[in-house]
């Protein structure tokens, strides 16, 4: 016989632990990269943002907060940190194409700041959009981890800056290899330039999805961008007085 | 024990990253000085292992998993997003459009400008 003490304990276990976080997340992942190679690896059917609605319908159905989903959830987002270090490894196997191209992926850099940052700020602006919501999307193209860090030195709403980097990294995957085509960019290098830049650290998971070349130029891109963006952000909004 | 030697050695980069940025008050993440600390060791050193070879591997072949996490915390900003939802869709979309088609365009434009200059030396 359960009593109703085992009962809600029970519950308490199986909401709170981080074993269900975790499961929810592996699970979902799963599922997602398995309808990712039906599509015929569809970049719309896009395996973080699958995932991510797989999870939240799971988490709004079941009634697990996600405070409680993240106790798990954080094992997995602890991996980000590794992986962003390896990213060094294609980076080197790489070396001798990017040495030469260090001068102009350096100035497409620092326009690609301007750029994102601004033209996200000026349309949240334009249409209605909060001023906490401008500081939070600012820091849009860098790396998860790194958006959130920035957000905070802004000001804005750290897990909201997560939220919309991720999302960002999403649409770059989507529509990047359309976006190059529509525009006449055919150079692996430069197509993975453009989207390290732009979608950081998911671009770069789709970058490796068309070849090793694009790959490695978006995770040189992607790194270079964290670094300059976290340095120059703060300082050019502080600059044109956003801050 | 190759994966597991590789993943050390990346979890000890990272961590020798964040003490740096610590200790320097650095405005980057932790992880990113670790990236690039690695990224000199292997140059210096002209070669990478085979533990790190393969833990990078397995890593990055599932990096779209690790960002999983983070993107369900959108969940947590409800009624933000269903106020300002037009502003940030249309930001999110537009912008990032807008900076993949300049980026490409700029770096094509530089490429061939460098390019071209580089065979004029010759």
């Amino acid at each position: 016989m359960i009593s109703d003490a085992k009962l809600a304990a029970l519950a308490t276990l199986l909401q709170s632990s981080e074993l269900t976080g975790l499961i929810i997340t592996l699970l979902a992942y799963t599922l997602a990269v398995a309808l990712f190679k039906r599509s015929g690896a569809n970049p719309i059917v896009n395996p973080v943002i699958v995932s991510v609605i797989i999870i939240i319908s799971v988490l709004l159905v079941t009634g697990i907060s996600y405070e409680q989903y993240f106790v798990g959830g954080k094992l997995v987002h602890f991996l980000l940190g590794p992986a962003v270090v390896a990213l060094a490894i294609p980076l080197y196997q790489q070396i001798h194409r990017i040495k030469s191209l260090l001068l102009p992926i350096t100035i497409t850099l620092m326009c690609s700041i301007f750029i994102g940052a601004f033209s996200a700020i000026y349309l949240v602006q334009w249409l209605g959009g909060s001023e906490l919501t401008q500081l939070s999307i600012a820091p849009k193209s860098t790396t998860t981890p790194v958006a959130m860090g920035i957000a905070d030195n802004l000001g804005g709403i750290v897990s909201l800056a997560a939220g919309l980097a991720a999302m960002t990294g999403v649409i770059g995957a989507i529509f990047g290899t359309k976006v190059f085509s529509l525009v006449g960019v055919k150079d692996d290098s430069v197509k993975g330039v453009a989207m390290g830049l732009t979608s950081h650290g998911i671009g770069t998971a789709r970058a490796f999805q068309v070849s090793p070349t694009m790959g490695a130029f978006s995770g040189l891109a992607m790194a270079l961008t964290a670094c300059v963006t976290a340095i120059l952000l703060p300082l050019i909004l502080a600059f044109f007085n956003f801050i | 024990m190759k994966f597991i030697l590789g993943f050390a050695m990346l979890l000890a980069y990272q961590l020798l990253g964040e003490v740096l940025v610590i200790l320097f008050e650095l405005p980057v993440s932790g992880p990113v000085i670790g990236l690039l600390l690695l990224l000199a060791t292997l140059i210096i050193r002209g070669r990478v292992g085979e533990s790190l070879t393969t833990s990078s591997t397995h890593l990055l072949s599932h990096l779209s998993l690790m960002f999983i996490p983070a993107g369900v915390g959108l969940m947590t900003h409800y009624q933000l997003l269903t106020s300002e939802w037009l502003a940030i869709s249309v930001a999110l979309v537009v912008g990032t459009l807008l900076m993949l088609a300049s980026c490409a365009l700029i770096m094509q434009f530089l490429l061939k400008r460098f390019q071209a200059e580089a065979f004029d030396d010759q």
